[in-house]
């Protein structure tokens, strides 16, 4: 376990250390000249650019640059845009916005998904079960983009006008909780259709096994068998699963947080690709491609943890 | 692994009326024939497959054509002259819808060969040849893998740059982020029928590499790539309309469903038609290749069902 740990943790350097310099290097490499962009037309003045070089490191080396880039992310540097602001000002605040859309996508699709997956394993070819999984592909169809854009109608206007009913705010986060549930939802679409087809089949299996058969055979009520034996069981999967999604739902937030007008961190790489600030989107996308990677390295080691009937070399 | 033969046999007992015996292939044309899923998808993707080669069929306005625009009929609802309402210029969203479809199944379709190709070809050379071969490319296919797609593909195309961007850097990259699964599959249904006994005589019967990897090893890893080839399809569709509609994929006057629906955007509740209709298209189309994904898994793959 411990060994598998170590193992696990040093494989994931490299992996960490080539996305990091791939995106680097896609943005950094690129001809052109950043400092004379910043001058429009005009000549820039040779000291002025001799300087600015010099502090961004531009003279040096790709692979230099991308050093003096690491060392900077590990003391919470995220460099400086062009325009002379700091990248981790801008980063202030805002993912505590995409981190509460993606905390309440998480809530909704581990409610919703669960428990549809629930009754589709627990009614197995009946209708309910049918509905289910056509309900879960009609889920995986409807883009973000789609799917917000109708909530927005349905649910936060039109319910509005017709029944008067002002639950669901549709821009903004000043309603406090309730400003994330619409945007939360329609984050959580697509996640809540795997996980239901994965309790299903998760469910499905531990109800084939051994120990559940033998429990309903020595007269156990049917309510515990499954809260106790089957439900306890399958639920490894499930975890492992939202664990890693909360990383995806982060990354997957930028359409939804332009839908809903949220000031996340993905509304900023919206912004920031429109108004072509490379370095606040290659800030962003390196720390949601960390957080992502480290999302999936925890659920690796909780999966270890969880279940101790799986051996690591 | 041995046991993998025993477990589908059931599927394979009905074997359709040919002098030889049924193939993966045939099964599995069998089945998909019968299947109602696989029918609805197939005429639905017919349909917008016809669609973006001749919109003409469908729509006798032409999208492309901005003189058919009228700026004082702009964002009216459905009318019989303007069966989807017409947008903020006043063009005609219907014959504009019907116009968009062309990007969509392209960018689905390409991205999808490339991604097949490249990711199956290097795949099968990693899972063939194993050792360094291997460890080089799956590494590799790793670092890529670990970027989220639509993230990677958004900070691609926002490098690229808007005046560059167009239907094939849309391509490019949606490919270079999603190559890496394609890999990872084929890597893996390469591994295990390398060591099948079928292989191993070919070997001894003094076959090269390349006639073992076309001949013996390739038709029998091909069942999972397609699979993975034509669920894919469905979300490349999806992830075109998304960056069109963040503005850093496909450009007007290009058609996209993705940029109708930027485009509308503002004026979403005055005029919701104008983002309804392509909405509903792009939905629609997304789940014909989810369904046709769905179908063709089942008719390859009996133990996934």
């Amino acid at each position: 376990m411990g060994r598998y740990v170590v193992r696990r943790l040093l494989q994931a350097i490299p992996v960490l250390l080539g996305t990091t310099f791939l995106i680097f290097a896609l943005v950094y490499a690129l001809p052109g000249d950043p400092i004379q962009a910043l001058a429009g037309d005009r000549a820039v003045d040779p000291v002025f650019r001799a300087t600015m070089r010099e502090m961004f490191h531009l003279d040096d080396p790709l692979i230099v640059q991308y050093g003096y880039y690491v060392q900077g992310i590990f003391t919470g540097d995220f460099g400086m845009t062009f325009r002379g602001l700091p990248v981790s000002t801008i980063f202030e605040g805002k993912f505590q916005v995409t981190l509460n859309l993606a905390l309440m996508a998480l809530v909704i699709e581990a409610i919703v998904g669960i428990g549809l997956g629930l009754i589709a394993a627990l009614r197995r070819g009946k209708a309910a079960d049918t509905a289910i999984l056509a309900f879960t592909l009609l889920l995986v169809s409807v883009p973000t983009l789609v799917s917000g854009f109708v909530l927005q109608l349905l649910l936060g206007v039109q319910l509005k006008t017709s029944t008067g009913i002002d639950f669901f705010p549709v821009a903004g986060t000043s309603e406090g909780w309730r400003s994330y549930l619409l945007p939360g939802l329609v984050l959580a679409g697509t996640s809540i259709a795997y996980l239901t087809r994965l309790t299903r089949t998760s469910l499905m299996e531990t109800l084939r096994a051994d120990y559940v058969r033998t429990a309903i055979a020595k007269g156990m009520p049917r309510r515990r068998v499954l809260g106790r034996h089957a439900l306890r069981n399958s639920l490894i999967p499930l975890v492992t699963y939202l664990g890693a999604d909360l990383g995806t739902l982060m990354s997957g937030a930028v359409i939804t947080e332009t839908i809903f007008n949220l000031n996340g961190i993905g509304r900023q790489l919206f912004d920031s690709v429109y108004l072509s600030e490379n370095s606040v989107v290659v800030g962003i996308v390196t720390v949601l491609v960390l957080i992502f990677i480290a999302a999936n390295l925890i659920v690796d080691l909780l999966y270890a943890v969880l279940d101790p009937r799986i051996r690591y070399e | 692994m041995s046991d993998t033969l025993t477990e589908q046999k059931p599927k394979s007992e009905k074997p359709p009326k040919q002098k030889k015996p049924a193939s993966l292939w045939s099964d599995a044309w069998y089945d998909l024939r019968r299947s109602k899923v696989f029918i609805i998808a197939a005429v639905l993707i017919a349909i917008l497959v016809v669609m973006s080669i001749i919109p003409g069929l469908f729509s006798s306005v032409n999208a492309f054509d901005s003189s058919t625009c009228d700026l004082s009929i702009a964002r009216q609802g459905v009318s019989a002259a303007h069966p989807f309402g017409t947008d903020n210029l006043g063009c005609d969203t219907y014959s504009r819808v019907i116009y968009g479809a062309r990007i969509s199944i392209m960018v689905g379709v390409f991205s999808t060969l490339v991604t097949t190709l490249l990711g199956g070809l290097l795949g099968l050379l990693a899972g063939f040849y194993g050792r360094w071969t291997d460890t080089i490319l799956s590494r590799l296919a790793e670092v890529f893998f670990a970027i989220p797609s639509t993230l990677g593909a958004l900070l691609i195309l926002a490098v690229v740059g808007r005046e560059n961007a167009g239907i094939w850097t849309v391509v490019l990259a949606l490919s270079v982020l999603a190559w890496p699964m394609v890999l990872r599959i084929m890597r893996a249904a390469v591994m295990s029928s390398k060591s099948q006994d079928y292989v191993i005589a070919a070997r001894a019967l003094g076959a090269g590499p390349g006639r073992i990897m076309g001949r013996h090893i390739l038709p029998n890893a091909l069942a999972p790539v397609i699979v993975v080839a034509t669920m894919n399809m469905g979300v490349f569709i999806a992830a075109e309309a998304a960056l069109s509609f963040l503005g850093v994929g496909i450009q007007s006057p290009d058609i996209s469903w993705g940029l109708m629906i930027a485009d509308a955007r503002n004026r979403f509740l005055q005029a919701p038609e104008a983002l309804l209709f392509p909405a509903l298209f792009l939905s629609i189309t997304v789940l014909a290749f989810v369904m046709l994904g769905d179908a063709v898994r089942d008719a390859l793959d009996p133990k996934l069902r």
